[in-house]
């Protein structure tokens, strides 16, 4: 079964520590600026967003590459790079809608969420379950439970006509 | 390769800027942090200094850890010489700055000289830069990191900074970074504005690289794992260190209308405790640099003149400072939370002078002629707090003696009656919290101990009220500990080992709440031991790291002896504490205060575990051993 990171950004504490173990692992460097998921601190309103790729089905980095470098892991249900067709265009980081791919000063190349080969390290060390690696199939369930929640609230504190 | 931090020493008049590296010479002695802090303050700061003249230094202090796999590594060390004491300034701040720092390039600044003009410091992957600071200069702390983040473009940029109070030269004025953290205590944004230093801002993109990569990242986790199972680490992540407030309340264990009772004589007390305040104002928590603890509560205000405005804290700390003086509800304490904040005043030191100047009020020894015609009544805090909140950041009548701190108000009030100096309680000339330590031996010397004054976060046992069993502390201090707190037995022994161990996690750059302060069971030698093997290859032993330690609390009362000539009798908690007992609270609360000679014996056996002589000085033997006997030594 193909699976999917969500982000429940009302979970997330803004630590940052999936960007630093991010980098190290994937990297070998603590360095958030490596990582491939990218904490967007709004300080000032108190809001903590990880960004992280979406893994698009129909993904604009795929299709602007001109060298098809970009491709599909089934197995795994990510986008990939293949660094032996990359030229290092960087489309695929200008043209991607969540800005989820990123530049590799360090080792000249562009570097992408690829869920660290099926065990995401942000994932593991997410201590408040803010980012989480779920099945496709179930990853909306919490929401429609919410969402079925909301409504019994509704219909049960609505005053009867 | 892992500890290529340098120490950028900043000549501020000259415009001049040399870099070093940290030879392991060094780091083997001091670590890093608060300890190479105190040995750049010895070796740079000019003896006999005016804290406020330019011959005084700021020196901001990444620990060793900071920003590495070591959990919650977000801290950053601010030290100099005191505007407050005239001793040792020494405060330590979390959040996001320390690890950007480290990012840069830098481990250690050396802030030295004046500006003429105002100007800012632009620290950026190994390049440093002095800035003008003209449009930030007026600015609160919170719009000055807005308005650099914009000028520079880059909204990931992480400053420190003074507000009005540090510009206007308020001794007590602290440095921000965020919305929340503070080097607060000793004045240290008074230094910044003394150097015409606005702020620092930093951005790296460096990063640091563990000696043992795979087992730095395997280590955080299974620490993390550790740290998380302990009940103190659930019950911060919910109510921060809030979490205590209830207990200490109910046993008596607070201290009101600066320490005259232990009983809240404001009202109904439930408006001021965290339950309250998750009921009105919690928005969640948030989390420093790599913490999973997350106990920053985010609020916003929901009346007065700030209405609408973001703010995280408060703390414990803000409950036992903002409410001893008649703020009797979360909307007042929050607003002079954030009024505070946003003038970069330290909440501590000015809520024990407020207090304190107040009571003064009270007995009729000040009157309106001073106040400026304020009335100071406990009833009239709501009413006053903005008002003198506002005076002190602008150093203006009666704010300009609350902005001096303790010792400074002393000076400045003993002319109007012979008790003032009983009234502003102190030590060291800081100021001291809001608790009740007089019923506590262990508490008591740990603040008149403390190198930076009054403070419970240099050596504060916390763990001495959990009534450990006895064995458990024997094992843990190493000879025997009375479990009873009001006991004088064993404390010299415990509040020893708990500074030298405070001054060991400053200079590693973790948080103390995810240390023994909190619990036995939460990381400590062993641990760190492991951190700092694996993020930066160098391997101690817990009895080094104890050495180290020592070798920094004593060079810091080195320090203190330069230049504030402190000796024995400098080492008293508050007068009160030995005078007056409480009327209420839990049995052995009730009645009880510190006993003179009780105390002395306790402060002989503490000289006597540091090595020190019966006046509290280092001795020629303890200077040999601990290498400090050729210093300065003007290494770096």
């Amino acid at each position: 079964m193909q699976k999917v990171i969500t982000v429940d950004y009302e979970k997330c504490t803004g630590c940052r520590l999936c960007e630093t173990v991010c980098s190290l692992y994937n990297e070998g460097v603590i360095n958030p600026e490596l990582a491939r998921i990218k904490m967007i601190r709004l300080e000032w309103d108190g809001m903590q967003i990880p960004t992280v790729c979406q893994q698009c089905d129909v993904a604009a980095c795929m299709a602007v590459c001109p060298k098809n470098a970009i491709y599909r892991d089934n197995e795994l249900g990510c986008t990939k790079i293949d660094y032996s067709k990359c030229i290092g265009c960087k489309l695929c980081i200008q043209y991607c809608p969540f800005g989820a791919l990123s530049y590799s000063f360090e080792k000249n190349r562009v570097i992408k969420c690829e869920f660290c080969g099926g065990d995401p390290i942000c994932v593991k060390y997410c201590e408040t379950k803010a980012i989480q690696y779920v099945d496709i199939s179930s990853a909306a369930v919490p929401k429609k439970r919410d969402f079925a929640e909301k409504i019994v609230m509704e219909v049960s504190t609505s005053e009867t006509p | 390769m892992p500890l290529t931090g340098k120490v950028a020493v900043i000549d501020l008049k000259k415009g001049e800027i040399t870099e070093t590296s940290i030879p392991e010479q060094l780091r083997r002695l001091y670590l890093g942090g608060r300890g190479l802090q105190a040995y750049l303050i010895y070796n740079h700061l000019k003896p006999g200094a005016d804290p406020l003249s330019p011959d005084n230094v700021l020196v901001v202090s990444a620990g060793i850890l900071t920003g590495t796999m070591a959990p919650a590594a977000a801290r950053t060390q601010w030290g100099g010489k005191s505007p407050v004491t005239g001793a040792i300034a020494s405060s330590n701040m979390g959040g996001f700055f320390g690890p950007e720092l480290k990012y840069a390039g830098f481990e250690h600044l050396v802030i030295k000289g004046a500006s003429k003009k105002p100007v800012y410091l632009w620290i950026h992957d190994g390049e440093i830069e002095i800035r003008d600071a003209a449009q930030l200069w007026g600015r609160d702390t919170i719009q000055t990191q807005q308005l650099i983040r914009e000028e520079l473009e880059d909204e990931d940029i992480k400053i420190a900074c003074i507000g009005m109070a540090g510009e206007n030269l308020v001794r007590l004025a602290n440095i921000r970074t965020g919305p929340k953290d503070a080097a607060g205590r000793t004045g240290t944004g008074c230094i910044a504005g003394s150097k015409k230093l606005k702020g620092i801002a930093v951005r790296g993109r460096l990063g640091l690289r563990p000696a043992y990569p795979q087992k730095a990242l395997e280590y955080a986790k299974e620490a993390i794992d550790k740290i998380m199972m302990t009940k103190v680490a659930k019950a911060m992540g919910v109510d921060g260190t809030s979490f205590i407030w209830n207990v200490t309340n109910s046993s008596g264990l607070l201290e009101w209308m600066n320490g005259q009772t232990n009983r809240f004589p404001f009202g109904d007390w439930h408006d001021m405790t965290i339950e309250r305040f998750h009921e009105e104002y919690s928005l969640g928590v948030a989390a420093c640099f790599n913490c999973t603890v997350h106990c920053r509560h985010q609020f916003r205000l929901k009346e007065g003149p700030l209405k609408g405005a973001f703010g995280e804290g408060p703390e414990y700390n803000t409950q036992t400072a903002f409410g001893t003086f008649g703020l009797n509800n979360w909307a007042d304490m929050l607003q002079g939370w954030h009024l505070a904040n946003v003038y970069g005043i330290d909440t501590t030191e000015w809520c024990n002078a407020t207090r304190g100047v107040m009571e003064l009020y009270q007995r009729g020894i000040i009157d309106k002629k001073v106040t400026g015609g304020l009335d100071l009544s406990w009833s009239n805090a709501k009413e006053t707090t903005p008002k003198l909140l506002e005076l002190t950041a602008k150093n203006e009548g009666i704010g300009a003696i609350l902005g001096q701190g303790a010792k400074g108000i002393i000076e400045q009030l003993s002319k109007y009656g012979d008790k003032v100096d009983y009234y502003i309680m102190h030590c060291k000339g800081l100021g001291k919290l809001g608790n009740v330590d007089r019923v506590q031996p262990s508490f008591s010397l740990g603040i008149a101990t403390s190198t930076r004054g009054a403070d419970h976060l240099r050596s504060r046992p916390a763990i001495d009220h959990y009534n450990l069993p006895e064995p458990v502390l024997e094992k843990l201090y190493g000879g025997k500990v009375s479990s009873d707190y009001t006991s004088y037995d064993g404390k010299a022994r415990m509040v020893r080992w708990h500074e030298l161990t405070y001054a060991v996690v400053d200079c590693i750059g973790t948080c103390k709440f995810q240390t023994v302060f909190f619990s036995p069971n939460l990381p400590a030698y062993e641990e760190w031991s492991k951190y700092l093997e694996y993020n930066t290859g160098l391997e101690f032993t817990t009895e080094e790291l104890f050495e180290i330690g020592e070798r920094v609390y004593t060079l810091e009362k080195m320090i203190n002896h330069r230049e504030a000539g402190h000796t024995r009798k400098d080492d008293y908690p508050p007068e009160r504490s030995f005078r007056e007992g409480h009327k209420y609270g839990l049995a052995p609360v009730k009645g009880r205060h510190l006993d003179r000679k009780k105390y002395e014996k306790m402060l002989d056996e503490y000289y006597e575990l540091h090595g020190w002589d019966n006046d509290g000085m280092p001795t020629p033997e303890i200077l040999k051993k601990l290498k400090l006997d050729k210093e300065p030594s003007h290494i770096i």
